[in-house]
């Protein structure tokens, strides 16, 4: 029998230590944790950036704010195309729209950067541009987010907490992002101290995304590989509990490099503990700190990264801890 | 368009008899064999020669063990693509290189416009798609598609080369959609089951499972138990030769 990680009293991993897992791969990491906060951010601007919100939340610099949305965004979109062995093809992706998950956010990303940067760079600050940037966002958001949700195959993912997930995210990284640039615009005339607003607004994006990252992760630890057993995926099993005994090769092949990936998942149960903190209680706490402290910029330039780094975590265990029905034929 | 065609005129598919098969692989090798030098760009290895030895192969016999005690049995498992009637792995695809084809419901890749994301791999619940290691393209079986319409080939060998390669006659190929046909009879007749159902993907390759083994029964019956024969301790003279041995 596997043995079961319970190391950890909370958010503790129940992975078996030997079991398979996606293949956690470092192009899509970067893309779903960089462009979730892009998105995120093009989405406050559009909700906030025109000349009517001004009065909302005076303190977001546009053009600063526009250039971090644009850079993270597309910094993420170049880095998933690192995951195409043919990139170069990668335009072929706009085409099918009407069936694929991938293809929408090929789309809808491109297209947000876009908006945002007529709102911002062609001055067409108006209503109807804001809310068609926020729904772009919300739909690109959504969209990378289905690219997983939607695969049955993997049942860790199938689930729409995964688009919660993705979307909660995406509005803690692009609500942060806002902070931090408020923070560093308080003595600009006509503008007064850090609205504290927006770091509520921040605090409690990032406090909601980790609660749902919670709750993603105690779903996670009883899915396993969910209605699918190596007795329904041999059919054998009125003959017995089913085993493999003789595997098809004796190297690797590409469905267990991608699939069947075996990591050391001794450290899950610390790894999401290092991603909570970094990703949500450093933050927080620097927020609080920078609210406390009136003015204080740059304090807030400090929870970014962090916050970063503890998504980019949990997005490595993301992959790392989910299973695809596909090792049922390799245990 | 990678969506799923609402019908299909003909299902052409596969029937795997598990009660056949005896694992020989010829069907595994004569797949690779063929569709290395058919249609497409090579079926490629990487390290063919080396030390890690890894490739893109479109049908893999795996060897399970079902079971426990005298009812335990040893089956192997042909696996290739199925031709899923709602092929997960067909909408997914960004590029429309994946689609399936309304004329037979075959289902393909169309290697000019597979772009490697991979992601049909990962919507496939069996494992049927493999990325080529040199090509950066998804392969998958095409059931032979340039062989079962290939009228420069003698009509015996217009089927998949796997079905035509194996000895025990294990696999079956044809038209689901016709009643008449061997697969539909076959099917039909010994019950033959979609794998992991629960995916809602409608396979339409069938699987025959093995029939029950009357001797297993009997054993059974009889308090039998083969097991108990597996790790025997020597009597007699065996034993003495045995402690005798122990001693030097």
């Amino acid at each position: 029998m596997p043995t079961v990680n319970r190391m950890g009293f909370w958010l503790g991993s129940t992975a078996p230590l030997n079991a398979f897992s996606m293949h956690p791969a470092l192009s899509i990491i970067l893309f779903t944790t960089l462009s979730g906060a892009g998105l995120g951010l093009a989405a406050v601007i559009g909700l906030f950036g025109h000349p009517d919100g001004s009065a909302v939340v005076p303190q977001l610099p546009l053009l600063p704010a526009a250039v971090c949305a644009l850079l993270l965004t597309g910094g993420g979109l170049v880095c998933s195309l690192f995951h195409l062995r043919r990139p170069t093809r990668a335009w072929r992706a706009l085409s099918q729209w009407r069936s694929s998950w991938l293809s929408r956010e090929g789309i809808l990303a491109p297209a947000a950067m876009l908006a945002l940067a007529a709102l911002v760079f062609l001055d067409q600050y108006r209503l109807t541009v804001g809310l068609i940037l926020f729904l772009l966002c919300l739909g690109a958001t959504y969209a990378t987010s289905m690219i997983y949700a939607q695969l049955r195959a993997v049942p860790a993912w199938n689930t729409p907490q995964t688009a919660l997930l993705f979307l909660a995210f995406a509005a803690a990284g692009g609500l942060l992002t806002a902070a931090t640039l408020a923070s560093f615009l308080p003595d600009t005339p006509g503008l007064q101290a850090i609205d504290d607003r927006f770091l509520i607004a921040a605090t409690l994006a990032i406090l909601f995304a980790w609660a749902i990252q919670a709750l993603w992760w105690r779903r996670l630890d009883k899915v396993g590989t969910g209605a699918s057993t190596p007795e329904t995926a041999t059919q054998l099993g009125a003959i017995g509990p089913v085993r493999l005994l003789e595997p098809p090769h004796t190297g690797s092949n590409y469905l267990l490099d991608e699939m069947g990936h075996k990591i050391a998942r001794r450290h899950a149960t610390k790894l999401r503990h290092i991603a909570l903190t970094a990703g949500g209680l450093i933050p927080i706490a620097l927020l609080l700190l920078t609210q406390m402290s009136g003015t204080t910029p740059g304090i807030t330039l400090l929870a970014l990264p962090a916050h970063l780094a503890g998504v980019a975590i949990s997005r490595w265990l993301f992959f790392a801890e989910a299973r695809h029905t596909v090792t049922l034929y390799y245990s | 368009m990678t969506s799923l065609p609402a019908s299909t005129d003909r299902r052409l598919g596969l029937v795997i008899d598990l009660d056949i098969c005896v694992g020989c692989q010829a069907c595994v090798v004569n797949c690779k064999a063929w569709n290395t030098g058919g249609y497409g760009a090579p079926l490629a290895d990487s390290e063919p020669w080396g030390e890690n030895p890894s490739g893109a192969w479109l049908n893999r016999v795996h060897g399970f063990e079902a079971g426990t005690g005298n009812a335990a049995a040893i089956i192997h498992f042909p696996k290739s693509c199925l031709h899923c009637d709602d092929a997960p792995c067909v909408t997914v695809c960004p590029t429309g290189a994946s689609i399936k084809r309304s004329e037979d419901g075959i289902v393909l890749v169309d290697e000019a416009k597979c772009m490697g994301c991979g992601l049909c791999a990962w919507a496939c619940p069996y494992g049927a798609r493999e990325m080529d290691p040199a090509e950066g393209v998804m392969k998958k079986c095409t059931l032979c598609v340039d062989r079962i319409y290939n009228e420069n080939l003698p009509e015996i060998d217009r089927e998949p080369a796997c079905v035509r390669t194996c000895p025990a006659n294990a696999r079956h190929f044809g038209d689901f959609d016709d009643p008449d046909s061997p697969v539909s009879r076959l099917t039909r007749e010994r019950g033959g089951v979609d794998l992991m159902p629960e995916q809602a993907t409608r396979p339409v390759n069938k699987y025959l499972l093995p029939t029950e083994r009357d001797g297993a029964a009997k054993l059974e019956a009889d308090g039998f138990n083969l097991a108990d024969y597996a790790d025997r301790e020597p009597h007699g003279i065996l034993a003495w030769v045995d402690r005798a041995l122990e001693r030097i």
